[in-house]
């Protein structure tokens, strides 16, 4: 795409680039710790990029760091200035950048997972940064979190419902939760883990497995390719 | 393209190009205790704009001018020519105004967010307004221009002239840091933008500022009149060196206490503005 071309995508070309997949949720979900599950389970088989939303500047990006799920160069900490949601839905241009920033020295990536700073049930991401998302809640936040819906539970591709372990201490009702949910979504699917025992939250690596393979059929294997920011008209040779 | 209403879009906090991350400093004025409610500050701003925000809108309003001159110059131009036929002719030009920013830019701290913040300005800009001077800039520049020289082009690409990319660099140094001050002191909006109401002449002053300063380094046989577009030296043998004359007189007034806060600020374990 050049200067002159009508470029009024959501999101970058998605031809021949990695996944990007957006993990948001409420304060204390357990985003972090899926990201690192899931680097953990994906790692060996996808060539994996993180960019970290934090409230206060590097504590996520930290975690993953000494969790050593991941090379640590290849997480990027974005910082949002108050407004977590603003970095994901109205001004992405942080985080579009460090996303870049990542295919660009790591490329070609599979997989690009950017997690949001924790916000409230509003928060969504843009498509213009996610093409995939995934809305994480846990139980102890109360069985009705589901029923109040909101677009992150509404509209995400996947809603993961975390700490099931806790279910029996905060009274939290599972099959009210899971019937709650499938009324709101649409059929959506809905997962729910305790990754606190599933230390490589199997079940949400498979969906994004699932994903990664059908971006890939979709647009084709990733390759390094001109990016946005960088000098579109090459020289006549 | 009218250049007024490009100019509400440049300047509107809403523009979705990063700059909603960053204090100007505030941050770290708040948690050194030198901003603790409206009174420090409209001082805060005032200083602010004096200083970093006259250099800025001169920078801005240099910017303006060069990309005004690239259309100019690739005008008629097949878009497809090799670089040697206009466009790229713009490469050490926006290198050097780019290099004239970095000079004026005394903190680390405050080159790299005012990189961060020019990279992502044209990210959002070139798909807004595209434009070969964009295009040229970010070639020139890889990593991010200045901020100021970024929205000086942005501004030549949307329509708007040198006064009012300057007066859009003048309005961004002072709200963005109020509106970071907002939401870190829980201070009442409206007083403080009753603080930007009242800077408002201020602005204009600055922007004017700005334009007079590139007017006063046009040699005694040019005509420095107003800051316009036009009157920029164009391409002839010799640019090069006519434009370096013309950014000789652009300010560079320092703001010792903003480098410091800048640089206090990467320091700062718990930060939640870039800076």
């Amino acid at each position: 795409m050049g200067a002159h071309h009508d470029d009024l995508h959501d999101a970058a070309e998605p031809h021949g680039r990695a996944l990007r997949l957006g993990i948001g949720g409420p304060v204390g979900s357990g985003k972090t710790a899926l990201v690192a599950a899931l680097c953990r389970s994906l790692g060996p088989s996808l060539r994996l990029g993180v960019v970290t939303n934090d409230i206060y500047t590097t504590e996520d990006a930290d975690f993953l760091r000494r969790a050593g799920v991941i090379d640590p160069e290849r997480i990027l900490a974005v910082q949002t200035g108050c407004c977590p949601h603003t970095a994901i839905r109205d001004d992405i241009a942080a985080n579009l950048d460090a996303v870049e920033t990542l295919e660009e020295r790591f490329g070609p990536l599979d997989l690009v997972i950017v997690e949001s700073g924790g916000d409230n049930l509003t928060a969504t991401f843009s498509r213009g940064l996610a093409d995939r998302q995934i809305f994480v809640l846990d139980v102890s936040g109360g069985d009705k979190v589901p029923r109040k819906g909101g677009p992150g539970v509404t509209s995400a591709d996947l809603l993961v419902v975390n700490k099931t372990d806790l279910a029996p201490m905060v009274g939290a009702d599972l099959t009210v939760m899971s019937r709650d949910a499938a009324a709101v979504r649409d059929g959506k699917p809905v997962l729910f883990t305790s990754i606190r025992e599933d230390k490589g939250a199997h079940t949400v690596a498979e969906w994004v497995t699932r994903m990664v393979d059908a971006w890939r059929r979709e647009h084709g294997e990733p390759h390094r390719h001109a990016l946005p920011n960088a000098a579109q008209q090459a020289p006549a040779s | 393209m009218d250049g007024d209403a490009a100019l509400l879009l440049l300047s509107d906090s809403r523009l979705p190009a990063g700059g909603h991350a960053h204090s100007g400093g505030v941050e770290e004025a708040v948690r050194l205790g030198e901003v603790t409610g409206t009174g420090d500050l409209a001082r805060f701003l005032r200083g602010r704009l004096a200083t970093a925000g006259l250099v800025t809108a001169a920078l801005a309003a240099a910017a303006c001018e060069l990309a005004a001159a690239d259309r100019e110059l690739g005008a008629g131009l097949d878009p497809g020519a090799p670089p040697e036929n206009g466009a790229a002719d713009g490469v050490p030009l926006w290198r050097r105004l780019d290099a004239e920013a970095d000079a004026r830019t005394a903190s680390p701290a405050q080159r790299e967010a005012a990189r961060t913040q020019g990279r992502l300005l044209l990210r959002t800009a070139r798909r807004m307004w595209p434009s070969a001077a964009l295009d040229t800039l970010a070639r020139a520049v890889p990593e991010g221009p200045h901020h100021p020289v970024a929205l000086g082009a942005v501004a030549a690409s949307a329509g708007c002239t040198p006064r009012q990319a300057a007066l859009a660099a003048a309005y961004t140094s002072v709200t963005g840091p109020a509106t970071a001050a907002v939401r870190l002191l829980g201070l009442d909006p409206v007083t403080v933008h009753r603080l930007l109401a009242d800077l408002a002449p201020a602005l204009g002053d600055t922007a004017r500022a700005a334009c007079a300063s590139l007017d006063d380094a046009v040699p005694a046989d040019g005509e420095p009149d107003e800051c316009r577009a036009e009157e920029h030296p164009g391409r002839q043998p010799g640019r090069h060196a006519a434009w370096r004359a013309r950014w000789r007189a652009l300010p560079g007034h320092s703001a010792p206490a903003l480098d410091l806060l800048a640089e206090g600020h990467l320091t700062n374990p718990m930060k939640l503005f870039v800076s």
